[in-house]
């Protein structure tokens, strides 16, 4: 990969857009709705320019549709939305798991449930983690902290698509997509834009082939055990993922006290971090940048090491779940919920960290 | 009586597979898949068309059509058509949907995807229920018209009018063809073939989108006999439902 | 003389065919095939009458009419 020296100052959006072109994104399928609406307004001249096509689609339900078709013919494609409008695409993202269907898929999380509003959230955490739409399937899921890291998980999000065969979704918030940054945007060398040729439906003339069979891409399987041999190649998958897991861990060494926060919470909490340990109280920060595979090794070893564990979330408590699984045979995890709907603060944080480390 | 060496006159088009269908006896879903796979014959399109598939008793098209496909959710073809076509504009892109796939749950996708004048072709067998779940209530069900979900006929005060789609895809913008043809008689048959074509053509010319509407029988949640069920449709549906072309835009001297 | 080959294993007895032969050779027969269903034949004393016009495969559902036309010399009989 060849990094561009310049630095740019833009926004989480934005960078997730050019993260996407420099990644040869082609196809992009967009529905208004705050806070991504950049994204689709940036893309509708700049893929053009790239060569790709913009639509914006009659509603979510079908931009997600349209994402599978592109998908289907093995063409890089991407789709957007927020909180309720990622509702309406989990019909089509449980479908593209089933037929396996490589796609890329923003989700700027707000304020729910409902209507909720239009400020930044995390209440998407298990929609975006669990399989969101019916049946038993999981997606690689990204949860990024940064604007940069914005864009450089955007272009591996492709990469992980296509490479695996599934849905990747990239789960960040109105923080995130507001927010700007300087970043050092760069290009992938090497992006194969046929890396679908051995499965994806092309028609039988594609220049690069020879004659072949027909080509299905399909999830209904009613043959006698079909299914159940779908459901367990798909679990194959899933679980081969488990070493794709990432984090980023802060200060956790000596740390007594290891705060488990993700996306733009992981962000703030780093600064609550950094304020803690120039007072000399040993708090650490766990940020999971994959929330599907979630770090759980990493996290176990944490408490075998006998750390104490808080877990911080824009929502009501969901990664918190995955905490408490991962280290549960050795500790457990305390929760604080910010409230969606009450935007987070640095200084909010404090009191909760204290309490936790003088309850001791 | 003299006679000349005999020709095979009619069989099987290639693209078809040789295989038995699942169908029903006498359902027309098998007419219809014969006509597109006559057509991809005739126009040589076979080796380069992309079908998106439904969900309805026709969901097992791609296993009878030797062409490449994918499976759409239910009533969201044609926006998985233009995510298809958007991609590969180059390939012969092509949906086949039934009345409660295409009228009803996926009204909204089928009415965009036709007004935004996407280059795909649309066939749609409207046989007035929804045939795989058993003979709910459709969209087209005709008033009166005893279903499942209907056991006192459909009432227009309750359940609506009947909806016609070829009339209603023809007043949109980006359609170059929409027309209704019926699969009840050879004469028929014929026809719909024609309209068929024309539809094909629009999407190679890439004059916009092309929409054949089949009405078709289903003996089986009508319980009919096939013949009593085509009789039906002559009787019933066709007077409902008129047959011809609602606009053709290559009649009308084509758009730039 | 024109002639119609019926694929047993695929008619499915709907008869539609029988309603639209315009000399009307084409019976139910008294066979089964292996899926259940009674299949059409056209008797051996009819079969001259076949026309090759392809009416009864035009409305098959299922593709088990394959129709052989043997156009007759002007003059023929
Ligand atoms: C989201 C969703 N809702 C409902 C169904 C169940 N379903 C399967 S086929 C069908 C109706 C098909 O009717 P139609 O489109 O008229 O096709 P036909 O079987 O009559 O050819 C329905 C409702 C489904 N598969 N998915
Ligand atoms: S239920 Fe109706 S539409 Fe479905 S296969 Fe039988 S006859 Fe055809
Ligand atoms: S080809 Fe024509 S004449 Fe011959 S059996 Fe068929 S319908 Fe009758
Ligand atoms: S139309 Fe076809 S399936 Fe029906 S009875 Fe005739 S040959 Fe058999
Ligand atoms: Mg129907």
């Amino acid at each position: 990969m060849s990094k561009q020296p310049e630095r740019i100052f833009i926004k989480g959006n934005e960078a997730i857009a050019r993260g996407a072109l420099a990644a040869r994104c082609k196809c992009f399928f967009g529905y208004p709705i705050t806070p991504q609406n950049d994204i689709p307004e940036f893309m509708s001249s700049e893929i053009i320019k790239a060569g790709g096509d913009f639509v914006q689609a009659e509603s979510e339900v079908a931009a997600a549709n349209m994402l599978l078709g592109a998908g289907a013919a093995g063409i890089r494609a991407m789709t957007s939305s927020s909180s309720p409008g990622m509702s309406l695409k989990q019909e089509a993202i449980s479908y593209m798991a089933g037929s396996e269907i490589p796609a890329v898929i923003v989700n700027m999380n707000r304020g729910g449930p409902g209507l909720g509003d239009i400020g930044p959230a995390q209440g998407d955490y298990y929609q975006s983690t669990r399989g969101g739409g019916h049946g038993d399937y999981r997606h690689f899921t990204f949860g990024p902290g940064t604007v940069q890291e914005a864009y450089d998980l955007t272009i591996r999000a492709f990469d992980i698509a296509f490479e695996h065969r599934t849905p990747v979704l990239i789960l960040g918030d109105a923080i995130l997509g507001q927010m700007k940054e300087p970043i050092t945007p760069w290009v992938p060398e090497g992006v194969d834009d046929e890396a679908g040729r051995d499965w994806a439906i092309t028609g039988r003339t594609n220049a690069r082939e020879t004659a072949r069979e027909k080509r299905l891409i399909k999830s209904l399987f009613l043959g006698e055990g079909e299914l159940a041999g779908q459901n367990r190649h798909l679990q194959a998958k899933y679980d081969a993922w488990t070493d794709m897991a990432e984090c980023e861990q802060f200060e956790t060494e000596d740390a007594e006290l290891i705060i488990c926060a993700y996306g733009s919470i992981g962000r703030i909490a780093k600064s609550t971090v950094r304020a803690f340990r120039k007072q000399g109280k040993k708090v650490g920060l766990f940020r999971p940048i994959t929330l599907y595979p979630f770090p759980s090794a990493d996290l176990k070893k944490l408490a075998q090491a006998g750390k104490r564990f808080l877990t911080i979330e824009h929502n009501l408590g969901q990664m918190v779940d995955d905490v408490r699984l991962a280290i549960r045979t050795v500790a457990d995890s305390d929760f604080f919920p910010i409230y969606p709907g009450n935007l987070p603060t640095p200084d909010e944080l404090e009191a909760p960290i204290l309490a936790c480390l003088e309850g001791k | 009586m003299t006679e000349m060496q005999e020709k095979l006159v009619f069989s099987r088009p290639e693209s078809v597979i040789d295989r038995p269908t699942h169908y029903c006896p006498g359902c027309h879903h098998g007419i219809a898949h014969r006509l597109v796979g006559e057509l991809l014959d005739e126009m040589n399109l076979a080796e380069n068309s992309l079908l998106v598939a439904s969900i309805g008793c026709s969901v097992f098209l791609y296993n009878y059509l030797d062409v490449d496909a994918v499976e759409a959710p239910h009533g969201r073809a044609p926006a998985v058509a233009t995510g298809v076509k958007r991609a590969r504009p180059d390939n012969f892109v092509f949906t086949y949907q039934g009345d409660g796939d295409l009228a009803s749950i996926g009204m909204a996708e089928i009415m965009h995807a036709a007004n935004r004048g996407e280059k795909i072709c649309v066939v749609f067998v409207n046989n007035t229920v929804y045939g795989m779940t058993g003979g709910q209530m459709a969209p087209t069900t005709l008033i009166g018209q005893k279903t499942t979900t209907t056991p006192a006929g459909r009432c227009i005060t309750h359940e609506g009018a009947p909806i016609r789609m070829a009339e209603i895809i023809a007043s949109l913008g980006g359609v170059a063809y929409a027309a209704r043809g019926s699969l009840d008689s050879v004469k028929n048959i014929s026809a719909a073939k024609k309209h068929l074509r024309k539809a094909f053509d629009c999407q190679l010319n890439a004059t916009g989108f092309g929409f054949v509407e089949l009405l078709s029988g289903c003996p089986t949640n009508w319980k009919m006999t096939p013949v009593q069920a085509n009789e039906r449709l002559q009787n019933e549906m066709i007077p409902y439902f008129p047959l011809g072309v609602f606009k053709d835009i290559s009649e009308e001297g084509g758009i730039c | 003389m024109s002639r119609i080959e019926v694929r047993e294993d695929r008619c499915k007895g709907c008869l539609l065919c029988t309603t639209v032969c315009p000399v009307d050779i084409i019976v139910q027969s008294d066979r089964f095939n292996v899926s259940g269903y009674k299949v059409v034949e056209v008797p051996e004393e009819l079969k001259a009458k076949c026309t090759g016009c392809a009416s009864c495969a035009m409305i098959c559902p299922d593709i088990a009419i394959t129709v052989y036309k043997t156009p007759r010399k002007k003059g023929g009989k």
